[in-house]
């Protein structure tokens, strides 16, 4: 206590000042309490957090398109497509070495599927043109070859474009295989582009590159032994087209400098690559299709969202789509209107479950208990299967029916493969959900009110509609938040028993994650979900607020 | 073959060291990916069982995920680690998984087994090496199944494809698969496009609303169905008058389980189903996959399958060689959708075709199906 007359701070019993000493242990807790917490915290982060993340991303993820053509892109960016009728040559060039490197890496596919989501016939236009991407190339090799043998030969090659000083070009080179691949290619691969061949032959020199980076680290050859690809021929045959390259090569020294100047002297072919890939396919000359990779080129798009909101993105903007492909907001909508029916017959068949169970004898009430869990210590397939079995049109329900006559016989009630199918089995699935956070709220609701109600002269409704309800409202807003948030995201049963008009939003999430493989497309469908999910939280809080929703006592 | 197995399993235990050690460049479990049922039985016991009995020491594990293979196989490639070594696929998913580079690219002459007269793999299987990844095993079909005990009094059973679209006629519901393939090329072949249009017609904007149109006449009237077991339980049931589905699902009704259904094959739709090696396996287990392969697909091996199940064989020399149903002992060519009395006129799944416009016209077929 002497240490309060000095004017310092206050010390502990250790001399240090006690603000100090204090926030350390109390930071020593709170560690503590972090490391007890830790695991549950990971588990949390690594089975909700990142999954969610990554769904988010994925639905603005574009990335593919750049990555898998790293010339064209920036090459069609002066391309004016409201002007210009189709994009320039370079373009074309910049496609065929870009596709002639996916294909090697059989990456053109993937792409190609990637844009078909958007414009049909794009998945066969790119798999059926990288394939014959080194037929075009073939037309260069062979006539280079027939100039000077020695272009047959890999160590010929390697001795003409090995050097120094291209440091910056294999970096280069190496990266865009880092973004196709999403590998590591860093490992040496015993070559390094000369920088005197790169001045007079850039074109070349990057398709060599190239062409060595994959044979080393993915064919795991080695460069001198092996004869380049047939992009490496065009591109010496378009860096020859260049007037300034002749003069270039007539002072140029270094391996192969005879050979390169008799080429330049010689007459190569004058196909362009623009009529090189409209004779692969007429498509290529279809605005549509650059138009569709300008669109999609950007590495985030808002393209997955829009699909999801039937809307469409084009080069004109955004528009929505044609009534006849209109889809997703329709059944957005029939999964919330559907929900809440599910909602509101969870409430009108459970409330009065709930009250028997709360204010039964106990024995009685155990049993009832028991037939309210059964269905939940039962398989979802097998009542789901089971209610096919009473709801079809030969099924038990209509047998009855048309047995004590209520039904003709060839009039039978459609009971399921449609919404009324969806709505009894999932209100039947989920009524446990409803009945218990009821049941437990009312069970804390004390008999002796009622009671009181009555003996101040309170008819038997007006008891119940004024003293029981309000009690027992927090238990209908616990069970109405548990089966709602339930119904809106369900997928087996609306799959089982829907048939066309009781699926949810769901069961295309679920087709585009299995079947279209149209990921992006499934991830902006459930973040868009999600997000309703939380709004709704939200106007329920605002409304009836969420202090006011008890699980239990 | 009941006496052989125990000694075979006996002789696997004592003989797995020294396997082991023989088949050292090869990994000894091998993980297949099929389709669960009757189906994955019929591989089991003309591939499988085979297989282990000739390399003691193997040990197979079955996985049924093949409906959501593709989607599998792409998580496990962007997780890293691929732990299927064959995928039973169908062709278009084959397609697929080798677009997405998910699926190996294979020769057909490297890694499958000649015929036994010498025929390469390549010719011996023909047009069905659909694709640079897929091999196929089995020729199937999704036809029609009939009631006929719900045939109306005084009419022919139903024999014709446009039968379906005859509500008059044939009253009524139908069970038709919740996707467009099969279905709009059956509605514009009924809607007097000519056979060999349908896909040109298909193709346009016009031509995929004349589909939608004609299956519009008999909407009313269809139970659309997901799974393969649906069809066969709908006409069981008599939930339907008739339904498509796979013909091996309807062979079972006919001649296991006595159902009177009749077989319609008019305008079935062949297609195929086969194996897929995944892309990125080890050395190990590539080998050991490849020599399955080899084992699974040659000709004996696939014609041994048309035993267990009325699917097929995708290899011509091993047609001669089916023969009767193991245990019901019935002559099964009969009962194969290539045979030729079933095959008077037939469709062959458009893969190309279908790969490119399956998203687009799907998204019609289901925007329409939800008005």
């Amino acid at each position: 206590m002497s240490d309060t007359t000095g004017s310092g701070p206050m010390l502990a019993a250790d001399g240090r000042p006690l603000k100090e000493s204090l926030g350390r242990a109390l930071r020593r807790q709170k560690l503590r309490a972090l490391a007890l917490i830790a695991p549950l915290l990971f588990f949390v982060l690594l089975t909700f957090v990142i999954p969610i993340v990554s769904m988010l991303i994925r639905s603005v993820d574009n990335e593919i398109v750049e990555n898998t053509l790293p010339g064209a892109v920036p090459a069609l960016a002066a391309w004016d497509s409201a002007t210009q009728d189709l994009p320039s040559e370079d373009v074309y060039q910049n496609m065929f070495f870009d596709l002639f490197n996916a294909s090697e890496a059989r990456r053109h596919t993937r792409l190609g599927s990637r844009l078909n989501y958007e414009t049909t016939g794009l998945a066969s236009l790119f798999r059926t043109s990288g394939r014959n991407m080194d037929s075009i190339g073939e037309v260069f090799q062979d006539a280079i070859e027939d100039v000077d043998p020695r272009f047959e030969d890999g160590a010929f090659w390697y001795a003409m474009m090995n050097g120094t000083g291209g440091d910056a070009m294999l970096e280069m080179r190496r990266a865009r295989w880092e973004n196709l691949m999403d590998q590591d290619m860093s490992a040496d691969i015993g070559f390094m582009p000369s920088q005197a061949i790169i001045e007079i032959l850039p074109t070349t020199a990057a398709a060599y590159t190239d062409w060595a980076i994959w044979t080393v680290i993915d064919d795991e050859d080695v460069v001198s032994e092996e004869d380049p690809w047939e992009s490496v021929y065009a591109a010496l045959a378009i860096d020859l087209r260049n007037p300034a390259t002749g003069p270039a090569l007539t002072a140029y020294q270094g391996p192969g400098a005879d050979a390169l100047q008799a080429l330049a002297a010689a007459d190569l072919p004058e196909l362009t690559f623009t009529e090189a890939f409209l004779d692969l396919d007429e498509d290529w000359g279809d605005k549509e299709v650059w138009e569709t990779i300008v669109v999609y080129s950007p590495n985030y798009t808002a393209g997955y969202f829009l699909n999801a909101v039937d809307a469409q993105l084009t080069s004109e903007g955004v528009s929505m789509r044609p009534d006849n492909q209109q889809l997703y907001i329709q059944l957005f909508i029939r999964t919330l209107q559907m929900s809440l029916i599910i909602t509101g017959s969870c409430i009108l068949l459970g409330y009065p479950i709930a009250w028997l169970l709360a204010n039964l004898p106990m024995r009685t009430a155990n049993v009832l208990m028991i037939l309210v869990l059964l269905p939940f210590w039962t398989s979802l397939l097998v009542r789901t299967s089971a209610w096919k079995v009473l709801l079809q049109q030969q099924g038990v329900i209509n047998e009855i029916l048309v047995w004590l006559g209520f039904v003709d016989d060839a009039n039978r009630l459609i009971l399921m493969n449609n919404s009324t199918g969806t709505i009894i089995a999932m209100t039947h699935i989920l009524l446990p959900f409803m009945i218990l956070p009821l049941y437990s709220v009312m069970k804390t609701i004390p008999p002796t009110y009622l009671r009181a109600a009555k003996s101040l002269g309170a008819t038997n409704w007006t008891a119940f509609w004024r003293v029981y309800f309000p009690q027992s409202v927090p238990g209908i807003g616990a069970g109405s938040i548990l089966v709602f948030i339930l119904a809106i995201g369900y997928y087996i049963t609306p799959e089982i028993v829907g048939g066309t008009d009781g699926v949810f939003i769901s069961n295309r999430i679920a087709y585009h994650i299995s079947s279209s493989l149209n990921w992006g497309l499934a991830a902006a469908l459930g973040t868009i979900l999600l997000v309703l999910v939380m709004a709704l939280y939200w106007c329920y809080d605002r409304i009836v607020g969420i202090d006011n929703v008890k699980l239990g006592g | 073959m009941k006496f052989t197995k125990p000694i075979l399993t006996t002789m696997a235990l004592s003989l797995s060291a020294t396997t082991s050690l023989a088949d050292g460049h090869m990994a000894s479990d091998m993980t297949l990916v099929s389709w669960g049922g009757a189906y994955q039985s019929s591989q089991i016991n003309a591939y499988a069982d085979p297989y282990v009995a000739m390399n003691p020491g193997v040990t197979i594990t079955w996985d049924e995920s093949s409906a959501e293979a593709v989607a599998k196989l792409r998580a496990m490639n962007e997780a890293g680690s691929i732990t299927w070594d064959v995928v039973d696929v169908v062709a278009a998913d084959a397609l697929r998984l080798c677009d997405e580079g998910l699926a190996m690219e294979i020769d057909a002459d490297e890694i499958l087994a000649p015929a036994p007269d010498g025929t390469s793999a390549s010719d011996d299987f023909g047009d069905l090496l659909v694709g640079d990844c897929f091999i196929p095993q089995i020729v199937y079909s999704t036809t029609f199944g009939y009631r006929t005990d719900m045939v109306p009094a005084g009419v022919e059973a139903p024999n014709d494809i446009c039968d379906v679209f005859d509500l008059e006629t044939y009253p009524g519901m139908r069970a038709l698969e919740q996707r467009p393939i099969n279905n709009v090329e059956w509605a514009l072949l009924c809607d007097g496009v000519a056979k060999e249009d349908v896909y040109d017609v298909l193709a346009t904007e016009e031509g995929q609303e004349q589909a939608l149109a004609k299956l519009d006449t008999i909407r009313d009237s269809v139970i659309w169905w997901s799974a393969g077991a649906d069809t066969p339980q709908l006409l069981a049931d008599g939930e339907v008058f008739m339904g498509s589905t796979y013909n091996g699902r309807l062979f079972a009704a006919i001649e296991e389980q006595g159902q009177p259904i009749g077989m319609m094959w008019d305008a079935q739709v062949f297609d195929l189903d086969g194996w897929i090696i995944p892309e990125g396996l080890s050395d190990e287990r590539l080998a050991r996959a490849k020599d399955f392969i080899y084992f699974a697909t040659d000709t004996q091996r696939l014609a041994d399958q048309a035993k267990y199940i009325s699917y097929g064989p995708a290899r011509l020399s091993s047609a001669p060689l089916v023969g009767q149903h193991a245990t019901l002992g019935i002559e099964m060519a009969q009962h194969m959708p290539t045979d030729p009395a079933n095959a008077a006129n037939t469709f062959l799944y458009n893969y190309e075709f279908w790969a490119d416009y399956r998203d687009d016209i799907d998204a019609k077929f289901q925007a329409w199906l939800a008005q």
